[in-house]
């Protein structure tokens, strides 16, 4: 029993938070989210290089071999600094699709070689979310026709752009006809990796809010120790301080739900659908919390475009609701909860892969 | 990561289950709160005591077993889901206890740790005064040397069933010109001698669940002292860290409690359901238990590995207390108009204690720190922001 990671995992953790703490700051990021396409080659470029794509790639296909659990840490880390959707969409949920599927796809290799050098956006659309993010600029799109997947080309969709509160986002309706050039898996092979995708979509978009989260709480902390009225900095009001409080015992008794799924569902554990949705519930809470406290503690200066916090806030607002919001992860958790034979009680926690 | 138990975790399970299983009492003990419930839960400890059973942690000269967290969560797992009885001696065992490991003599620990253990000596704490609830450093009860003696005056309250125990711990100023958290000594008092009075505070269960202790000329040697003179206040924060709020209220005591509440909901779903939020309740009480859980052994974990824990053990703090509220609070609301009966009327259908958990869980977010003085700290010493 050892609940923690590895010297490894943290240092290369702490890798990519320094290099997109200067990569991607907000500036950079409002003149991206303000460009057409609303995604950057150069910032995604740089990203390759440090190894991200290559995260979960099999080692034979020139990746670092890692699984959900290292993302659960990067995928906090996309989440902190606002690296739009279809980063994480490519390198993390449909790298988990495609090395899933059977060697009888000749691309497969091809493609896990080319998310790990970062050079192949794919966008991926389950029937749980309405919309396609990204899908306007991916190379290829991986859609459900009736459990089947289907790798469909850019050439071979039309999309109607969605416009967003979330500048970072760009969702697209995809219109294409299901045919035998596209299709990469059949139904009986593509619904349960189908299913797992979500799991993973899911447990991605956990961690993102999670950092998000993390983002809204030290924004509101540094203006909290700033901001000065009655002829104090407002952070030393009990009020405030509360506030802040609470979203920090949110956020830490996060985490290690976040850590228990992403283990079981790398591990194949029975009960890995339930722990992520547990874990999409306790992470879109936390960053619930941090930003309606978090704009709070800003006062007016929260509500404006100008001031940063509002790039994270509708972003965990937009998140909250993806790879199924409340409605579907709830329903999850009381079906395996209420369910008769239920694990319930102490020393269930772990362990019933 | 690895989050599968090794073959030496799974076999002290499963002794710990065995024991337990041919073990427990075949009835009920009595509330500890009372006389005759707190001898019954004195003789279980010892009980415990003899299986090596009562301080699995603590080492094996001392009538333990030497184990590390991760199987003192395993063994509170399996103690809970047994139903086994309240720990009655947890002030002294969980609080003292550390407390003498790392700063009493030699011959202090020979004194007191074994019949700690084994529950021959029962502990309460003298922390709270009346004018020292939150504001700990404020406390006044004087300790003034008179050779190798202390004479001690004033008053201590809010202690935990000290009617019934045998000693009480606690500061006491040595220096009666010092202030604050300067010039306190840390004392151990038998509370027998000459000069002490107790007198029971009736809870809002009404029972004497703690006391009020008067200190008129009460003269206790210097080797009832832990560490050194005026230091008290370094000795009693220096083990007041995460562990010891961990082992106070381990995850399963909460875990057991959210199983029986799942089992409530589903024998009166038909009428709970009529209150949209109550099912959500249920769910959420489930969750945080789980989450809880999950923390313990992250940080259990993290421990292992060298990490400090500091103003987490807030946090910690915080999510128990408001977690055994929202259980309670919605067992309540499923009982209805029955909830109001005591365990005893003939009509009560509260067979599992949900009345005197509520009662109980009422007390949580005041004791050990209320969480306002929690909340703080987090604030302060987590997020650094600034001092009132």
């Amino acid at each position: 029993m050892d609940f923690t990671f590895t010297d490894d995992e943290l240092s290369f953790r702490e890798a990519i938070s320094r290099f997109l703490m200067t990569e991607a700051a907000p500036e950079t990021l409002r003149e991206i989210w303000e460009t057409d396409s609303g995604r950057s080659p150069d910032l995604r470029h740089k990203i390759a290089e440090q190894g991200l794509t290559a995260l979960s790639i099999p080692e034979e296909a020139g990746g670092l071999g890692m699984g959900d659990v290292a993302w659960s840490l990067m995928t906090q880390e996309l989440g902190y600094y606002g690296i739009p959707d279809s980063l994480a969409d490519t390198a993390y949920v449909s790298a988990g699709l495609i090395s899933a599927l059977p060697d009888s796809v000749s691309d497969r290799q091809g493609w896990l070689e080319q998310i790990a050098e970062g050079s192949l956006r794919i966008a991926i659309g389950h029937p749980v979310n309405p919309l396609v993010a990204d899908a306007h600029l991916a190379d290829f799109t991986l859609l459900n026709h009736a459990g089947e997947i289907h790798a469909v080309p850019r050439s071979l969709i039309d999309v109607e752009h969605n416009p967003s509160i979330d500048s970072s986002r760009r969702l697209c309706r995809v219109m294409w006809e299901p045919g035998s050039a596209t299709r990469i898996a059949d139904a009986a092979t593509g619904q349960p990796i189908w299913d797992q995708a979500l799991n993973r979509g899911a447990l991605s978009v956990a961690g993102q809010l999670l950092g998000l989260a993390q983002r809204m709480l030290d924004l509101s902390v540094d203006y909290a120790a700033q901001r000065k009225q009655f002829g104090k900095p407002i952070g030393s009001f009990q009020a405030v301080k509360h506030h802040l409080a609470d979203v920090a015992g949110k956020i830490e008794f996060a985490k290690p739900v976040l850590y228990r799924a992403a283990y079981s569902l790398q591990h194949g554990d029975v009960d890995a659908p339930l722990h992520v949705s547990l874990a999409h519930q306790a992470c879109a809470e936390a960053a619930h919390l941090a930003a309606r406290h978090g704009i709070q503690v800003h006062g007016a200066m929260g509500y404006t475009w100008e001031v940063d916090l509002q790039m994270f806030m509708k972003r965990s607002w937009a998140l909250e609701s993806a790879w199924g919001g409340r409605i579907f992860h709830k329903a999850r958790i009381s079906a395996a909860v209420l369910s008769d034979g239920a694990a319930l009680g102490p020393g269930h926690v772990f362990g019933r892969s | 990561m690895d989050l599968t138990y090794t073959p030496r975790q799974q076999a002290f399970r499963a002794e710990v289950r065995a024991w337990l299983a041919a073990n427990l009492p075949a009835e009920k003990l009595a509330s500890y709160d009372t006389r005759e419930g707190f001898e019954q839960h004195r003789e279980w400890e010892r009980k415990l005591f003899d299986a090596r059973l009562s301080m699995v942690m603590w080492p094996q000269e001392l009538g333990g077993r030497g184990c590390d967290l991760t199987e003192w969560l395993i063994f509170e797992e399996e103690y809970y889901a047994a139903d086994a009885p309240m720990r009655v001696n947890q002030n002294g065992q969980l609080l003292l206890g550390p407390t003498l490991m790392e700063f009493g003599t030699e011959a202090q620990k020979k004194r007191f740790l074994p019949r700690m253990a084994a529950s021959d000596d029962m502990w309460a704490q003298g922390w709270s005064e009346p004018n020292a609830g939150s504001d700990m450093a404020a406390v006044s009860s004087k300790a003034i040397r008179d050779g190798d003696h202390y004479v001690i005056n004033g008053q201590k309250t809010w202690s935990t069933r000290a009617s019934f125990a045998d000693w009480v711990f606690g500061l006491f100023r040595s220096d009666p010109g010092s202030s604050r958290h300067h010039g306190l000594s840390y004392l151990l008092v038998p509370l027998d001698a000459e000069g002490v009075t107790i007198r029971p505070i009736k809870a809002l269960n009404g029972k004497d669940a703690f006391a009020e202790i008067f200190f008129d000329d009460v003269r206790v040697p210097v080797e009832n002292r832990i560490g050194d003179e005026g230091q008290g206040w370094k000795v009693a924060m220096a083990t007041a860290g995460f562990e010891r709020g961990l082992l106070l209220r381990s995850p399963a005591r909460f875990q057991q409690p959210v199983r029986k509440l799942i089992e409530l909901y589903k024998a009166h779903q038909t009428e709970a359901d009529r209150d949209p939020g109550i099912r959500d309740a249920v769910l959420e009480a489930w969750a945080g238990a789980e989450a809880y859980a999950l923390s313990a052994y992250h940080t259990v974990g993290r421990i292992a590995r060298g990490d400090k824990i500091g103003a987490e053990s807030s946090i910690n703090k915080i999510v128990w207390s408001e977690l055994d509220l929202k259980i309670h609070e919605t067992a309540m609301r499923i009982l209805g108009a029955r909830g109001e009966l005591l365990a005893g009327a003939p009509q009560s259908g509260d067979a599992d204690g949900w009345l005197e958990g509520f009662l109980f869980a009422q007390a949580g977010p005041i004791y050990a720190g209320a969480n306002e003085i929690q909340r703080n700290i987090i604030a302060e010493r987590m997020l650094g922001l600034p001092k009132a």
